[in-house]
């Protein structure tokens, strides 16, 4: 929120610095985003009086003596058209910072500093300033708009600064506000904490009006839809004449941002900032019907809005009509029907309370938003719907644009402006706490806040004003709210205060992982020992992803979770496999010329039980491992796997499995104890080619849901075997295509005693025939109880050899 | 008979025989050959001459085999200093023939990092599970109940507009705080409660230093006499263990639907340690997390007697406190996979 002080003044009385006014603020509760002086820019520039000005021949340009008082005298040269003797006018002097605008003089183009300069021979010490050059503009300082130099006061004395006579003076604060505190969204509402937290007396802006004998006979409001209008008060005056607003009232607009329009409508804009309360007012010729009533909009009805824009309301909307018609987007914005015009002579000023979800729908649904609705929206309180009427009534007769009539009509829901009366004990605010505040202390706190405290006892009866919302008590059982006057309390009475204690009350808990989460840590540093580096990406994917990895119309993983509002269509679904983001990550790396590397994530995919959602998804824990370069192959990614299992005590056993978006020889399922539990395999080349990724990739996915019963297995000693193993190499000549899992199978068939095949050697050619393969393994025999006899092992050889002969049509090779 | 000078002259020669050529000894090779020609063996010179002793008259024998006996000791003694020496110069040239540049820089093993996340995740959760939490890792889909509702945050609640929700469905949205996961601890578990709620989580937000998706660990304590002191103490110890010793804490008031009071809590800058600097802005103070008293709405919501309990909570953004250790200035680089980011950071 924009708060200028030299408005806030106007409630408060400040005798800080903008420093440590911003310091206690901070400390109760509102943090300044930015503070600056109006004029930060602005350095050294004084009021000058042109005691002589004589043109420089065939130029526009003067020559001036210009009087700067105790500065001394200075030769100035000025090309402005409005520079005279007796003239004054600010002189930045040589040194001296203003805004150094374009050719066309309007365009601020940075900040200048002003040196001594020469023009046409004459020398000019510092530069006579246009209100743009101060960063003026009409609005917030009459004639700073002029095309020329800008004119002084009368008043202004020669060698005075001119930053305060010119308002440049004033600090903003930029102020962000909480959301339980909408009541603080104006100047007011600012001066109220202000003067609390001062300690200073808040002096109410003026409400005091006359009524005449004015009625506007039958004039009638109604609220049809209460649940979203709670409060409408609507007043009639007449005799109104349109004209500009004072320069007081455009300078206050121009500081918080508003441009000024006419008086009437700046009054309302005007009530809006400095109370908090949206306005309307409808020129009375234009209302139809002699009435105004509130109800929801008809499907499909129109309205034009002041902006000149056609909109199409649903019931979802709430509208302003007249007997007639609609005539503005309640809280949003006027009809352009009912607009204030140069000719209004009537005005039905509007204040209310709207429903603000409604208006929040409304202003999005719509694509519109304003000053009023952004303030509905935070919550608008019926105290503030009383004051700003009387205000805007108050801003009328004193501007003297009309005649405030004794046509006043308030629909309201029999909500009380009045405060509400509460009783809390302060043992049990000062148990919030955990410290215990003087009750003094809490007394003047409470009464600075304007709660009108007494304190009997344990007992502190407090008054809560209408504007704090956010501590009326919601619902019969919600009468004693020691909490929110503990927060009350300490942000006054200083966070500072708040010792350290360590719950000596508290009863001892035991902490730490569950079984779960140490194996999945346990998991991840297995993969970090393997060279691979953890990744994290985003829960939501693409539509396109799901065609990148060529999943066919009715694979299981186009069944993924939408958003309803994503932030854009990449990231519109949640996420089913964790293979594209991995992908994606791979190719991010190749194109930073990245040509090898490993990486892992676990995340969750979610798997809906039915679309669109109508209970929990499943939310499976899944490891995704991603690696790539000109080292890796099939068998590096199978090496992972293996040290996976190996890791938790397991083995996994591998299949030939089809992917669409995998290698069709290089990818298989992975099996852990007969459970399929993932896949892994080579990237497919149009993949590859798709992403510009130069070196081949693995991906691996594994569920993680179902590995998760195998964490922490229980690991049993085996006590090493008595007798020596007993080692035997062994060459096989076989068909091509026999696989090793084929020949492991046959070999360890019938023998207990096989500890370990191992192959260490695949030939093609020389000696071996065309269409076969040598494969040579060391085979590794274990006796169990008793050491083998001396022609045992070569009798296991010689069954192995036969079964091998008689399944698979393997030699062994000579 | 042996001529026992004869004898004496063949000792004496075998003796200087020994004597050079044992000098020239250059390998284990010869040496082993030398071993086996002059002292070891019973065809060795030295064995040859105690043969001799059989033909020695009786009383001569004595001093003989004494003579043979000393040149042995003597040889043997000889050959063992000569061995020593010889193998100690074949092992210093053993050893310079593999003398290497050890210059040459050398391909690491490589090894894997956690993600700075999971880096900062684990470290909290030490410090905390230390202090008797346990961890609660709750879904990443919510209801709007869970998220919102529960934690007195209902449907026109102004609260509302300070997260931007994604929905999946009327009822359903990605949790935008992992304070969900509190209510579903509170339903299940009564006090005390100390629970700790790590997970991702989402707000429609993206930009240079917002991300869509981001982590939060959320901390929750329930129990009798409960206080806003208490959640102080708590966060002073947890400050000096992230961010060393001598780090203090600051609270002040900020507004959460499901605390009250709320606060913002700040540490003293650990880079400057208070006076100001560019990581603090110049305040002194860093912003690290929000927290406060557990609103007795949250918990009568969760059937726990709000007079009879209350509670204190924090949660702190996990992206955020791994930059602000880490020094890594930009969100969105925790979630590009970029390599060379994640190789420099590890805590082994």
């Amino acid at each position: 929120m924009i708060l200028p002080l030299s408005w806030l003044k106007d409630y408060v009385e400040i005798d800080v610095t903008p420093e440590e006014l911003e310091k206690k603020l901070f400390d109760a509760g509102f943090e300044v985003e930015e503070k600056y002086e109006l004029g930060k820019d602005i350095d050294k520039v004084v009021a000058g009086y042109v005691e002589q000005c004589e043109p420089i021949p065939d130029t526009h340009l003067c020559v001036c003596q210009v009087n700067a008082g105790t500065w001394g005298n200075f030769q100035v040269c000025c090309g402005a058209d409005n520079v005279k003797i007796g003239g004054k006018f600010p002189l930045a002097l040589v040194g001296a910072t203003v805004y150094a605008t374009a050719k066309d003089h309007k365009t601020v183009e940075g900040v200048a500093t002003i040196k001594k300069g020469k023009l046409r021979g004459y020398e000019s010490y510092g530069m006579l300033c246009s209100g743009v050059e101060l960063g003026l503009t009409e609005d917030l300082y009459p004639g700073a708009g002029y095309n020329g130099l800008l004119v002084l006061p009368e008043d202004a004395k020669p060698g005075e600064d001119v930053k305060p006579m010119l308002g440049l003076d004033d600090w903003i604060f930029d102020i962000a506000l909480t959301a339980n505190r909408p009541d603080c969204q104006s100047i007011l509402g600012m001066a109220r904490e202000v003067a609390a937290v001062l300690g200073k007396e808040l002096k109410m802006p003026d409400t005091d009006y006359t009524e005449t004998e004015v009625k506007k006979e039958g004039f009638t409001v109604s609220v049809e839809a209460q649940d979203l209008c709670p409060r409408y008060s609507a007043h009639y005056v007449y005799d109104v004449k349109i004209a500009p607003s004072p320069a007081w009232m455009r300078h206050r607009l121009a500081l918080v941002g508003m441009a000024s329009i006419s008086n009437v409508v700046d009054i309302t804009n005007y009530v809006l900032k400095e109370i908090g309360q949206p306005m309307h007012a409808f020129d009375c010729s234009y209302l139809e019907g002699n009435k105004i009533q509130v109800r929801r909009a008809e499907e499909g009805e129109e309205i034009v809005t002041l902006d000149e824009q056609v909109y199409t309301m649903s019931p979802a909307n709430l509208v302003i009509c007249d007997g007639v018609k609609p005539v503005a987007l309640a809280g949003v914005m006027g009809g352009l029907n009912s607009e204030i015009r140069d000719t209004t002579e009537g005005v039905i000023f509007e204040s209310a309370k709207f429903a603000r979800d409604n208006v929040r729908k409304t202003a999005r649904s719509l694509g519109k938003n304003t000053d009023a609705s952004a303030r509905y929206e935070k919550g608008v309180d019926e105290y503030s719907v009383v004051l700003g009427m009387k205000r805007a009534l108050h801003l009328m007769e004193e501007l003297g644009c009309g005649k405030i009539s004794g046509t006043h009509v308030d629909v309201n829901t029999g909500n009380s402006i009045e405060p509400t009366p509460m009783k809390v004990s302060i043992q049990k605010v000062n148990g919030v706490l955990g410290i215990t505040v003087p009750d003094e202390e809490i007394r003047n706190i409470m009464k600075r806040l304007n709660f009108n405290p007494k304190i009997n006892g344990d007992e502190l009866l407090i008054e809560v004003p209408a504007y704090r919302e956010d501590m009326l008590p919601q619902g019969e059982n919600d009468v004693e709210r020691y909490p929110d006057v503990a927060e009350e309390v300490i942000r006054m009475y200083g966070y500072d205060h708040i010792t350290s204690t360590f719950m000596p009350s508290a009863q001892v808990t035991m902490g730490g992982y569950t079984n779960q989460q140490k194996g999945e840590l346990a998991l991840k540093k297995t993969l970090c020992s393997m060279g691979i580096h953890e990744c994290m990406h985003y829960s939501f994917f693409s539509p396109s992803d799901l065609d990148l990895l060529r999943f066919p119309e009715d694979a299981k993983e186009r069944n993924a979770i939408q958003i309803l509002n994503p932030i854009n269509q990449d990231l519109s679904l949640m996420r089913t496999t964790l293979a594209s983001s991995m992908l994606n990550a791979i190719s991010r790396n190749e194109k930073q010329g990245i040509l090898e590397g490993r990486l892992f994530e676990t995340a969750k995919i979610f798997v809906p039980k039915s679309l669109p959602l109508t209970e929990y998804p499943q939310e499976k824990n899944t490891l995704c491992v991603g690696i790539f370069g000109q080292e890796e192959t099939f068998y590096t990614m199978k090496g992972i796997a293996g040290t996976i299992a190996e890791s938790m005590g397991i083995t996994f056993t591998y299949e030939k499995r089809k992917k669409t978006f995998l290698h069709p020889y290089q990818t298989v399922a992975v099996f852990c104890q007969g459970e399929e539990i993932g896949y892994f395999g080579k990237v497919a080349y149009d993949i590859q080619d798709e992403l510009d990724m130069r070196a081949s990739a693995f991906l691996m996915e594994l569920d993680l849901e179902l590995l998760a019963k195998w964490y922490g297995s229980k690991r049993v000693f085996c006590p090493l075997s008595k007798y020596g193993e007993e080692k035997r190499d062994l060459a096989f000549v076989m068909d091509k295509e026999i696989t090793f899992g084929e020949v492991e199978e046959c070999i360890r068939k019938g023998n207990k005693y096989i500890k370990e095949i191992k192959l260490f050697d695949v030939y093609e050619g020389g000696q071996i025939p065309a269409g076969k393969k040598s494969m040579a393994y060391t085979v590794t025999f274990e006796p169990k109880n008793e050491a083998f006899e001396g022609d045992t092992v070569q009798k296991f050889v010689d069954k192995i050899c036969k079964n091998l002969k008689n399944e698979l049509d393997i030699d062994l090779r000579a | 008979m042996q001529d026992k000078n004869v004898l004496s002259e063949n000792l004496s020669a075998l003796k200087a025989k020994i004597e050079n050529e044992l000098d020239v000894l250059k390998s284990s090779k010869e040496l082993y050959e030398f071993k086996n020609v002059y002292l070891e063996g019973k065809k060795s010179k030295i064995s040859e001459l105690m043969k001799e002793m059989k033909n020695l008259a009786p009383e001569e024998k004595a001093s003989y085999g004494k003579s043979v006996n000393e040149l042995k000791e003597w040889a043997v003694g000889r050959f063992a200093n000569m061995e020593k020496r010889v193998k100690e110069m074949e092992l210093s040239h053993r050893y310079e023939k593999e003398k290497i540049d050890i210059s040459i820089p050398a391909e690491p093993a490589k090894i894997g990092n956690l993600h700075p996340v999971t880096l900062v995740k684990n470290q909290l959760i030490d410090i905390f599970a230390g202090m008797g939490f346990e961890i609660f890792e709750g879904s990443e889909i919510e209801t709007d109940y869970y998220n919102f509702t529960a934690l007195n945050t209902p449907q026109d609640h102004p609260a509302r507009d300070m997260q931007d929700t994604f929905y999946l469905s009327p009822e359903f949205l990605l949790r935008t705080q992992t304070s969900a996961g509190q209510i579903h601890v509170m339903e299940k578990k009564k006090p005390p409660i100390k629970i700790l709620s790590p997970g991702k989580v989402f707000r429609s937000d993206d930009d240079a230093t917002h991300s869509p998706m981001f982590s939060q660990m959320e901390g929750l304590v329930v129990d009798k006499g409960i206080t806003l002191s208490d959640l102080k103490g708590m966060l002073d110890v947890f400050v000096q263990k992230v961010y060393g010793e001598g780090t203090t804490t600051r609270l002040r008031p900020s507004y959460f639907p499901f605390t009250e009071p709320s606060v913002e809590v700040d540490c003293s800058c650990f880079a400057c340690g208070g006076k100001g600097c560019s990581l603090c802005k110049g305040t002194g103070w860093i912003e690290i997390l929000g927290a406060g008293v557990v609103n007795k709405k949250v918990l009568e919501n969760c059937g726990i007697d709000s007079e009879e309990y209350s509670g204190f909570a924090f949660g702190i953004g996990l992206e955020r406190t791994a930059m602000l250790k880490y020094g890594i200035n930009n969100i969105k680089l925790l979630f590009n996979s970029d390599i060379r980011v994640l190789q420099q950071i590890n805590e082994k």
